[in-house]
């Protein structure tokens, strides 16, 4: 009960002194998400520098002109994130093989410090993700801050060195435009796989 | 109810000494330690704080102004909407110009994270961590720990009970606290580096079915100084917010590390 309380807490608050209380604001992502969107609705406005599971150097954009399921995580997290992936492979597996093959999943770690290009590779190998189509990328915890900002992840590091974070797998289109944005792990994901299925009938370029 | 993911952060500090009386816009604050209620892992009750380097005053709109005429890309009409909701800098009369009804002393609002953190990188400095705002908020007139002088909770919770229609006064209005720093409470509130750290659980936010696994995490949350309703409030607000979002009563002041530089 307290729990709710200090959730009404929170909404009252928000509605109070936010000119944007999350109701309001949730409304309006999804009408953003409908008209027709500028460049500047892109999170690859983000200028970010990351290195893939190889040691690559790239950039958020890295998949422009691809659709791209994109989540944050960490390797040695020993609950949801083998769970993450699991999920990402499940959709691929329930997706048409010409969109699956256009398809592209970025992984960006919340853990710079552990998450070295080569526990990235060891971990890709390890759940033996396709590496032509998916990239495991670290950057500087600043980037991780920003990157995390822009995907509405939240996540905190705790004193032993493991982390707290939000699970949310965001499905981007060609430009970098938010399409849908799924919380939570588990679940059925209808709403990525109905969005990337319409994709086929419906190409972005 | 198990999963309590609000941080309350009760104050502890050891060893705090009287800051070095130093010039210019920025204060020494810390070192510090904060009790988080929430506890931020198991078995973990205190957060240790660097000392660091803090505006005295909040931006303010004369200030963010003189940022925007030297990095354009931050205009309002400029700027990447996943930067920057659409009432970003609403308030001016025009994209490079704030126009009769804004001063250029009163705090600047309406500013999403994205902004502010360009803003404190532009000069070179950052913004404060939740913990790093915390501690300097939790200072009294006298004592680091303002808790321990009489009215000091109870003046932040009037303030936070004022329904802010008010026209904003200038920044400095405030007292300085036993840092230095003014406006910490009373006048708007502010931006810190990690907003988006406080986890609250899927159920007492979304609805959503407690069956699917909303975060990745070993960390139990549970409360603990229940009398600091105000880091309550501050925290329940933060969770609230996205990067782009902007309000009219959330500001922001820059961080740096270490000692207090001539500036």
């Amino acid at each position: 009960m307290r729990v709710m309380a200090i959730a009404a807490v929170a909404g009252l608050l928000a509605a109070g002194v936010a000119a944007a209380p999350p109701a309001a604001a949730q409304d309006h992502r999804h009408k953003a998400m409908e008209a027709a969107l500028p460049r500047g609705d892109s999170v690859y406005a983000l200028s970010a520098s990351l290195v893939d599971q190889r040691g690559r150097p790239v950039g958020l954009d890295l998949f422009r002109g691809h659709p791209v399921l994109i989540s944050m995580f960490y390797a040695t997290c020993p609950d949801a994130c083998p769970l993450l992936i699991a999920d990402l492979q499940r959709i691929e597996r329930e997706l048409p093989p010409r969109i699956k093959a256009d398809l592209r999943i970025v992984l960006v770690s919340v853990d710079p410090e552990r998450d070295t290009p080569n526990a990235l590779r060891a971990l890709a190998r390890a759940r033996h993700v396709d590496e032509s189509r998916w990239r495991l990328l670290c950057a500087h915890d600043d980037t991780v801050r920003e990157i995390a900002a822009l995907l509405g992840i939240k996540y905190r590091r705790l004193a032993d060195g493991s982390f707290n974070h939000s699970s949310v797998i965001t499905l981007l289109d060609a430009d970098g435009v938010v399409l849908v944005r799924e919380e939570g792990i588990g679940g059925s994901h209808s709403a990525l796989l109905r969005s990337l299925r319409a994709a086929q009938s419906a190409p972005s370029r | 109810m198990r999963h309590l993911a609000f941080v309350t952060l009760a104050l502890v500090l050891a060893g705090a000494g009287v800051p070095a009386a130093s010039p210019g816009d920025m204060a020494r604050v810390g070192p510090g330690v904060l009790r988080p209620v929430y506890a931020p892992a198991p078995g973990v009750t205190t957060v240790d704080v660097a000392a660091f380097r803090l505006d005295r005053l909040p931006v303010t709109n004369g200030e963010f102004l003189s940022f925007v005429t030297g990095h354009p890309g931050w205009r309002r009409d400029r700027v990447a909407r996943v930067f920057a909701a659409d009432g970003y800098l609403a308030h001016w009369a025009g994209p490079a110009e704030l126009g009769p009804d804004v001063r250029p002393d009163q705090p600047v609002t309406r500013v999403s994270w994205f902004a502010a953190k360009a803003y404190c990188s532009a000069r070179g400095k950052r913004l404060p961590t939740e913990a790093e705002w915390e501690l300097a908020a939790a200072a009294g007139d006298t004592s680091p720990d303002g808790a321990a002088e009489p009215g000091f909770r109870e003046r932040i919770l009037a303030w936070y009970a004022r329904p802010s229609t008010a026209e904003l006064p200038a920044v400095g209005s405030g007292q300085p606290n036993f840092w230095g720093i003014r406006d910490l409470h009373g006048l708007v509130w502010e931006w810190v580096l990690d907003y988006n750290s406080t986890l609250v659980s899927g159920d007492s936010r979304s609805g959503k079915s407690a069956d699917r696994l909303p975060f990745c995490g070993t960390g139990a949350f549970t409360a603990g100084d229940n009398e600091d309703y105000a880091s309550f409030m501050r925290l329940a607000f933060r969770s609230s917010l996205e990067a782009r979002y902007t309000t009219r009563a959330l500001g922001f002041r820059c961080a740096g590390d270490g000692e207090v530089a001539s500036r």
